[in-house]
């Protein structure tokens, strides 16, 4: 797995922060909500006016214990802090963050290949707003402008801190894509990293053989996909190692990933890193959460990835390698509950899952509202022959874009008839009889011609014969 | 005229609201030209709230308990549209798009809010001389300072401009300067007021009350203040007190002690008035009790760096990016430095350095770390002391008013000013000065009441007692 030089290991440690979905701030009363007109969800407590004062907002407390509880964490009273530091998109000059005492201490994440990464914590914190730079360097320091969004300050966050369990970029990927489907499953979290929702920075050290003490690590931010995890690792790694194995030691700080570059460069060295100052939040008072308010959101929380993946599992059988990289990502995606219906409907297990991991999965559209029940009416026609493969996608395509329909209706508009028995048959006759010379080749030895022969005929058909009955059909008359 | 009389009077239309305003403005005119109380007047906003209670009165509704009474404001509390300074150059022009809690309530009440009071900058000081915008003078002897930080608000009142005011004490902010003016002024107990809009200065020793000329009027404007407020997390989840149904009980019964170490360092003055109370409530029936408690006096250490650590943090956020006066400069950080800079003042920035350093890597522990241990032994050692008595009787300052100047140049010589006051600020414990005579000088002397948490009815008592005798 390790695509390190022999004799090289690396040890990553993951944070992520991700955003709760609340309908409000994690102190006010403002809308928590993303794309909005730039300074529209503010008041004075998310702008943090004199006077004004945080209140906890009780449903991130629960959004955080869905999280913890999803994690195999210890549920614990806790308390928040005041994490200070100047920048202009935290109104107050500081965060108000959890710091010795978080909501969630240690619990674990199981990996689908079954490798367990410990987690530390999973405390509350509140978000910043959001600065955008304009001209000159289009950085903080050195641009012409400075425009800040406070409609994200004060959004409730999570973040999750693992334990230095990791052991290569591809199980750093594991744990990102493992841990999204977790949030996106506990309710707590919608997961979208392209929107900013959840964010990963990477702690990456290396080191001399297994049993090595850990290296002196860098902390890389500005991870914006699964894609950038895996790379962004890999490549910190091999920079630590060429480094090293060039006589120089690491330097501790925090680097920046240029996905485009594909490279890390510094931002601030350990020297220049803040003293944050924390201290008790005094405008709080402790969180105290009762074992009967836990057991209700453990009640209510819903099936997790792997416990999903097991009941993927089970309608399988046995299923193969190319159906568990399948099942993977049904659920990593949230799709799972398609197979589930179409099974529930008759449709066979391997149909209805390669279906959902390849014309769902592919498709870019939102499958939030998309009726399981016309996917599953779709596949059993398909099941039935009364669509051939080519004729079921095309029909499935339709019912994803409008979130629904009859596909029975579909097919008809699309002239999808079914083919009585017996016209198959007619119709490689008369395309073997329009092309005497093609077929002449073909039966001499020329396997290209196939293909030629199977377009015909599917033209002829409008896609409506079936692929291997076609190709039967031309062996048969071949021989 | 008490202000339940004054409002009853608006109420039966005895007199109008803007009979009252009116007066209110006159006396306003005559004396603040020389006290230097107000930072903020708007006179013709304070004949317009007072036009509007009239008109609820024609209309035969109830305006509320406070009819009419005109109420002087700390500068420090948010009044929606209405300049809010803190004293301080760096807020200078800043209008709050909303009203604090407590001016709510007064709206609520029918009270006529009449302007903003000066102090020393973001309530840091004894005596206003902190002021951004000037000090305020001491209503009795104008070469004196009215103490502080609540210094306008004290005055004001002790001027006869208004009949009652609200300030804030972090340390001693408003019983002291209470004191210097010869006006009662109540520290509650923490979380009865709300803390929503009050502009922090030390977030777990702050606490909104009341200034007025009488016992009674100190405890209606409380009464109309206090209460759980859900946009205040550290409110106290608590039905407003009542603390005016028993003031006229009287102290028969009750156990009063001393502690020596709160009149440590008093002038003879002093501690004559303080010892005259304490006779006073012997004979009509209190048990005295001397109770040493030498831990009270490690407040003082204790107190300068708290309150700095959470100022260092809650004074953070006038960076000139947002609202406020802005310095320009090169980049967002120079900006931010250019506006603190020539935003604060010196004591101001005295404290977010001290506060800076004692919450700093490394010295957590021995500063901000130790003076939170300080705090929890004063919490235990209060909670002895009210196993043996109700209440605690000393002085409320080691002087009366000083002159200006006199302290400015030795900070450590002006904390010791507030040596008696803070020891409630860290346990969260309500406390009162009454004015209880005068020195040799006619410069005023308060008497100070302690209580444990809640203990306000039987502060008001004690207090309203030694009113009464205050003559002798
Ligand atoms: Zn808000």
């Amino acid at each position: 797995m390790s695509t390190l030089p022999d004799g090289w290991f690396m040890v990553v440690g993951l944070e992520v922060h991700t955003e709760l979905r609340t309908e409000t701030k994690l102190f006010c009363g403002c809308a928590n909500a993303f794309g909005d007109q730039p300074n529209t969800n503010i008041c004075p407590v998310c702008l943090g006016l004199p006077g004004a004062l945080p209140v906890l907002n009780q449903r991130a407390v629960e959004y955080a214990i869905r999280i913890g509880l999803a994690l195999h964490c210890v549920i614990q009273d806790s308390s928040f802090h005041r994490k200070n530091y100047f920048y202009p998109d935290m109104p107050k000059d500081f965060q108000i963050s959890q710091y010795d005492i978080p909501i969630n201490g240690p619990g674990y994440l199981d990996l689908p290949g079954g490798v367990r990464i410990g987690i530390e914590r999973a405390h509350l914190e509140e978000d910043t707003g959001k600065t955008t730079h304009l001209g000159g360097t289009g950085r903080i320091h050195g641009s012409d402008e400075s425009l800040v969004d406070y409609n994200r300050s004060g959004v409730p966050l999570v973040e999750i801190v693992s334990c230095p369990d990791i052991r290569s970029a591809a199980q750093a990927r594991a744990y990102a894509a493992e841990l999204r489907s977790i949030l996106i499953a506990s309710g707590a979290s919608d997961g979208r990293m392209e929107e900013g929702s959840m964010r990963v920075d990477a702690n990456v050290s290396v080191r001399r053989g297994e049993d090595q003490p850990f290296g002196t690590r860098c902390e890389i931010k500005n991870l914006n996909s699964l894609r950038s995890v895996q790379r962004a690792v890999e490549y910190e790694a091999l920079r630590q190692i060429a480094l090293l194995e060039d006589g120089g030691t690491v330097r501790q700080e925090t680097r920046h990933w240029d996905e485009d570059a594909g490279k890390t460069h510094t931002l601030r060295t350990k020297e220049e890193a803040y003293d944050y100052r924390y201290f008790p939040e005094p405008d709080l008072v402790p969180v105290t959460p009762t074992q009967a308010f836990i057991d209700t959101v453990r009640t209510g929380l819903a099936p997790m990835p792997a416990e999903r993946r097991a009941a993927l599992v089970s309608l399988l059988g046995e299923p193969n390698d190319a159906q568990i990289d399948q099942l993977l990502a049904v659920v990593e995606q949230g799709l799972d509950h398609f197979v589930i219906t179409a099974v529930n409907a008759g449709v066979n297990a391997p149909l209805a899952l390669t279906r959902t991991a390849n014309e769902l999965a592919a498709s870019d559209r939102s499958l939030d509202n998309l009726d399981a029940e016309a996917i599953a009416a779709t596949l059993l026609l398909e099941q039935a022959g009364d669509l051939s493969a080519t004729q079921s996608k095309a029909v499935l395509a339709e019912v994803i874009a409008h979130g629904g329909g009859d596909p029975k209706a579909i097919a008809k508009s699309k002239g999808f008839e079914h083919m009585a028995d017996g016209a198959l048959d007619l119709v490689i006759d008369e395309v073997i009889a329009a092309h005497p010379d093609e077929w002449e080749r073909f039966c001499g030895g020329d396997e290209k011609l196939q293909g030629f022969f199977t377009g015909k005929i599917m033209a002829a058909t409008k896609g409506q014969a079936d692929g291997k009955a076609v190709s039967a059909g031309l062996r048969a008359r071949k021989n | 005229m008490s202000i339940v009389a004054t409002a009853e009077s608006v109420r039966t239309k005895q007199t109008r609201a803007v009979v009252v305003a009116d007066e209110t403005l006159a006396a306003i005119e005559a004396r603040d030209g020389d006290i230097h109380a107000f930072l903020h007047l708007d006179a013709e906003s304070i004949r317009a709230q007072a036009r509007g209670i009239d008109s609820q009165i024609d209309a035969g509704q109830h305006p509320g308990r406070l009819a009419g009474v005109p109420v002087a404001i700390k500068d420090n509390l948010c009044q929606r549209g209405v300049p809010t300074t803190c004293a301080s150059k760096i807020l200078e022009g800043w209008k709050p798009p909303y009203d604090a809690t407590v001016i709510t309530r007064l709206r609520e009440a029918g009270a006529v809010l009449v302007g903003k009071t000066n102090l020393d900058e973001f309530a840091m000081g004894s005596s206003t001389e902190n002021s951004a915008f000037g000090a305020t003078k001491n209503p009795v002897d104008p070469s004196r300072v009215p103490g502080g930080s609540s210094g306008g608000s004290a005055a004001a009142v002790g001027a006869d401009m208004v009949p009652v005011s609200l300030g804030s004490d972090t340390g001693g902010s408003i019983r002291q300067p209470a004191a210097f003016c010869g006006v009662v002024g109540l520290k509650p107990t923490y979380g009865t007021v709300s803390r929503y809009g009050l502009i922090a200065f030390a977030s777990s020793l702050d606490q909104v009350g009341p200034f007025a000329r009488s016992v009674d009027d100190a405890g209606v404007l409380f009464e109309v203040i206090a209460g759980h407020d859900p946009m205040d997390s550290t409110s106290l989840a608590i039905s407003a007190p009542d603390v005016m149904t028993d003031i006229d009980g009287g102290v028969a019964g009750l156990r009063i002690g001393i502690i020596p170490e709160l009149m440590d360092g008093s002038s003879d003055e002093v501690r004559a008035r303080v010892v005259a109370a304490q006779d006073a409530l012997r004979e009509a029936g209190a048990t005295l009790v001397s109770l040493p408690a030498p831990e009270l006096l490690l407040g003082l250490a204790a107190y300068y760096l708290i309150a700095p650590a959470e100022a260092s943090s809650n004074l953070a956020r006038y960076d000139g990016v947002r609202y406020g006066n802005r310095v320009d400069g090169a980049d967002v950080s120079a900006m931010m430095i250019a506006t603190r800079t020539a935003g604060f003042g010196d004591e101001v920035k005295r404290r977010i350095m001290l506060g800076t350093y004692a919450l700093s890597a490394g010295y957590y522990d021995a500063y901000y770390g130790q003076a939170q241990k300080v705090r929890t032994l004063i919490i235990e050692t209060f909670h002895r002391i009210y196993q043996s008595c109700d209440l605690i009787v000393g002085a409320t300052t080691p002087t009366t008013a000083f002159e200006f100047g006199s302290k400015t140049a030795d900070p450590m010589s002006m904390y010791y000013s507030d040596i008696f006051t803070i020891p409630s600020n860290l346990a969260g414990h309500p406390a009162i000065s009454v004015p209880f005579g005068t020195g040799e000088a006619g410069l005023p002397i308060g008497v100070q009441l302690l209580g444990p948490a809640l203990s306000e009815p039987t502060l008001f008592r004690a207090a309203k007692f030694l009113e009464t005798e205050v003559g002798r």
